[in-house]
């Protein structure tokens, strides 16, 4: 599955660090337990960072300004701990770099992940992209505010999505 | 903004286009999901919580469809509707559920998109009806009528509708997540069995606050809801809930379904614990964000419907006649009548357990019999209740003689509200995938016992609460008179808890000793209700008297061999 984004396919310009192998140079998303090996990396190549649905993203408050990506996994599609990682990594610590979505998410859930935050998709399954597309165009409004302070609809809690 | 009063529907928030655009993509939405689980691209797995997302189950014998009744307000229009979906899909007849919903038992998948269709035409679905989500918020069937009431819930009840409708955050949590709301200080949601209970009251200059209560539940761990912040003001309402439901999305356990509720997070962390990450997290929140401004409160209120509440002077001289004149009718008003605000008027319980019928079944027929009583008599409104009966909120007093005839001609007349024949019963083994007994033929024999209304009002208040299986559905932990399905060795037992109570006396009830064969129980609550008629001094309901005496001196009337 190609990275997704804005509901259209993009190139991704990130590796993922290789379990046992050293970082390469470029832009490199390690796992949270090499965190401190690529920060120790020289130069200013990007860096991003992997992590799992039971991390709380409080701990990574002090190195997200070196941070330009933060890969949020759902292990299944079931698992919604990304969705409150999402929104916490821009709500409570302003993080404005990338969010990406990993893992095993449903087409269903790309609006849920855009108003948690997320804004990029790279998942195993294997899709076709314009179930994705659709998905990202078909809703008008929803009933909630959201990280996206999307436009209030007047009346009560709604939003104009889009 | 313009608002006519006089054209909104009475009781409900009414609909405007915006509203129904959210409907009918979402209804789309799962048309196409539909489509693709039919042609294959969805796996069973995956399409499960999509569906589930539609109040879609996959139950013993069919689909079962569960239809969002929003803090049970209906319009007698929706009514109609639900009528015709039972008439066409299904087979003739629905089912009031506890949670103030309406489902349907046999169901086919293909149908269901345009089942939702007929409902979005008249601003129904069936979002969030099941699945790890916030469920359908539940209420006061009295609201906005009570005389006991302080504030009228429905408001807050829709401003949480809305917020938690497809919440993009809590969609997926844990578990299912059950919110109540009340604004009596007459607990009648059961408040402290939710995942969150809401008691709201008038506060300073007038705008209302809140008592939260947290981590309440029944199934296979009864636990009684925990105070977790009090006085919690309007505008931060929404703001304190999402803070609580993130800590329980982040916290809460998946490894195991049957410790995945919000209750056992709050028991492990301990209450100061969990109210301190709850306070954290809404300390660190940009709360301008969710603040419930007046504004908001003001615009979603200006949706409702508000009933022309006049009667005659001597409406209440009339219907105190009419029961004189009466005494079949006098006894119904004594038992299915509630107290409303206003002097002229009067809420009307209609019973939906008819002596040997199935709690809450009710046919098409019946839905159209209702509604066009709703329109005859109560500005078109329908409640449903956790009781799973039917409300007409606003008679007036002067007419409730008519009514009463065309219920009783409906067979809709039955007298026993909050008496031994208004037993609460989930599914059970009829329906049920889950079940390890049939709850229903308990109940009907039950009813058909104490079919005598005489017997019944001798006997007075009492709740007989039936679950097939340890989910609790039917709320067994919190009757007075608790019946539990087990399964032994592939027969149907049943498990008698005394002394439970949803109320402001709220209790679980306790086990009272081994479960009984089918064949017995109906024999044994028998003998435990002669036993506490002796026993009773007087006056006294038979939960005082099981207070008063405790579990042991009902044991020996249970277990006597007949
Ligand atoms: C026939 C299909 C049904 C199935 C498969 C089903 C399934 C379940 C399950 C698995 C639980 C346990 C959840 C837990 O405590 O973690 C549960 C609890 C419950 N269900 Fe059902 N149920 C069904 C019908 C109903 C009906 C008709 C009602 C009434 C509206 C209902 C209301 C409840 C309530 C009130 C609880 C207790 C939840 C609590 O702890 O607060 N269910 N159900
Ligand atoms: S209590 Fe058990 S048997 Fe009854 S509806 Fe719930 S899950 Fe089914």
């Amino acid at each position: 599955m190609p990275l997704l984004e804005n509901g259209r396919i993009t190139e991704d310009r990130w590796t993922e660090a290789v379990e046992g192998a050293p970082l390469p140079d470029g832009a490199v998303i390690v796992p949270l337990e090499r965190l401190e090996e690529g920060l120790a990396r020289t130069g200013q190549a990007p860096l991003g960072v992997a992590i799992g649905p039971d991390v709380d993203v409080r701990q990574l408050h002090h190195v997200l300004p070196r941070l330009e990506l933060v890969a949020v996994t759902f292990t299944t599609f079931r698992d919604g701990r990304a969705f409150t990682q999402a929104r916490a990594l821009r709500e409570h610590l302003s993080f404005t770099g990338e969010i990406r979505a990993t893992g095993k998410p449903l087409p269903d859930q790309y609006e849920f992940m855009l108003r948690c935050g997320m804004t990029t998709v790279k998942t195993e399954r294997a899709e076709d992209v314009s179930v994705w597309q659709q998905a990202h165009e078909r809703f008008s409004i929803a009933y909630q505010p959201s990280i996206l302070h999307e436009r209030r609809q007047g009346l009560g809690l709604r939003r104009f999505l889009g | 903004m313009s608002t006519n009063t006089a054209t909104l529907p009475v009781g409900r928030y009414a609909y405007d286009q915006i509203d129904r655009t959210f409907l009918s993509q979402r209804v789309a939405q799962f048309r196409e999901q539909v489509n693709r689980r039919i042609a294959g691209h969805l796996t069973e797995d995956e399409f499960k919580p999509l569906r589930l997302m539609n109040g879609l189950y996959l139950q013993l014998h069919a689909y079962m469809l569960r239809v969002a009744i929003p803090y049970g307000m209906l319009g007698a229009d929706q009514m109609r509707a639900l009528a015709h979906i039972a008439r066409t899909y299904d087979r003739d007849y629905g089912h009031f559920t506890t949670r103030q919903n309406m489902q349907f038992n046999w169901i086919r998948l293909e149908d269901t998109p345009d089942i939702l269709e007929r409902l979005a035409d008249v601003d129904m679905h069936a979002i969030q009806t099941s699945g790890n989500c916030i469920r359908n918020v539940t209420c006061d069937e009295f609201a906005g009528a009570a005389a006991d009431e302080l504030l009228d819930p429905r408001i807050h009840a829709e401003i949480l509708r809305q917020w938690s409708t497809l919440h993009p955050e809590f969609a997926f949590l844990p578990r299912k997540f059950k919110i109540a709301i009340s604004g009596s200080p007459q607990d009648r949601v059961a408040a402290r069995f939710h995942d969150i209970g809401l008691v709201a009251r008038p506060g300073p200059q007038g705008r209302p606050v809140f008592d939260v209560f947290v981590g309440g539940g029944l199934g296979r761990t009864p636990i009684i809801g925990v105070l977790l912040r009090d006085n919690l003001p309007e505008e931060d309402l929404v703001a304190y809930l999402e803070a609580i439901v993130r800590v329980y999305n982040a916290y809460g356990r998946r490894d195991n379904m049957y410790k995945a509720r919000i209750k056992i997070l709050v028991q492990a962390l301990g209450v100061e614990t969990f109210r301190e990450k709850v306070d954290a997290e809404f300390a660190l929140m940009n709360r301008a964000d969710y603040r419930l401004e007046p504004d908001i409160v003001a615009g979603i209120r200006a949706r409702f419907g508000i009933p022309a509440l006049d009667a005659p002077a001597d409406a209440a001289d009339t219907l105190a006649a009419g029961r004189k004149a009466d005494p079949a009718f006098d006894r119904w008003v004594r038992t299915n009548t509630h107290p409303h605000r206003h002097p002229g008027f009067t809420s009307v319980v209609i019973s939906i357990k008819p002596d040997g019928g199935i709690p809450g079944d009710v046919t098409a027929d019946q839905m159209d019999v209702i509604a066009d009583l709703a329109d005859g008599w109560s500005f078109g409104e329908i409640r449903v209740t956790h009781m799973q009966n039917v409300v007409l909120g606003h008679v007036r007093k002067d007419r409730l003689h008519e009514l009463w005839r065309r219920l009783v001609a409906a067979g809709l007349g039955t007298p026993n509200i909050g008496l031994v024949g208004d037993i609460i019963a989930c599914p059970g083994l009829d329906y049920c995938s889950l079940a390890n007994a049939r709850s229903i033929p308990i109940a009907q024999k039950l009813s058909a016992r104490f079919a005598s209304p005489e017997l019944q009002e001798r006997i007075g208040r009492l709740h007989i609460n039936i679950s097939g299986c340890i989910n609790a559905c039917g709320h067994h932990h919190a009757g007075h008179i608790g019946i539990l399905g087990v399964d032994k060795r592939g027969e149907e037992f049943f498990q008698l808890t005394l002394g439970g109570s949803a109320g402001n006396d709220v209790a679980i009830g306790q086990i009272i000793g081994p479960a009984l064969p089918e064949d017995e129980t109906v024999d044994a609550i028998a003998r435990l209700i002669d036993a506490y008629l002796v026993l009773r001094t007087e006056g006294e309901q038979f939960i005082d008297t099981y207070r008063r005496l405790g579990a042991a001196s009902f044991k020996d009337a249970v277990y006597a061999s007949a």
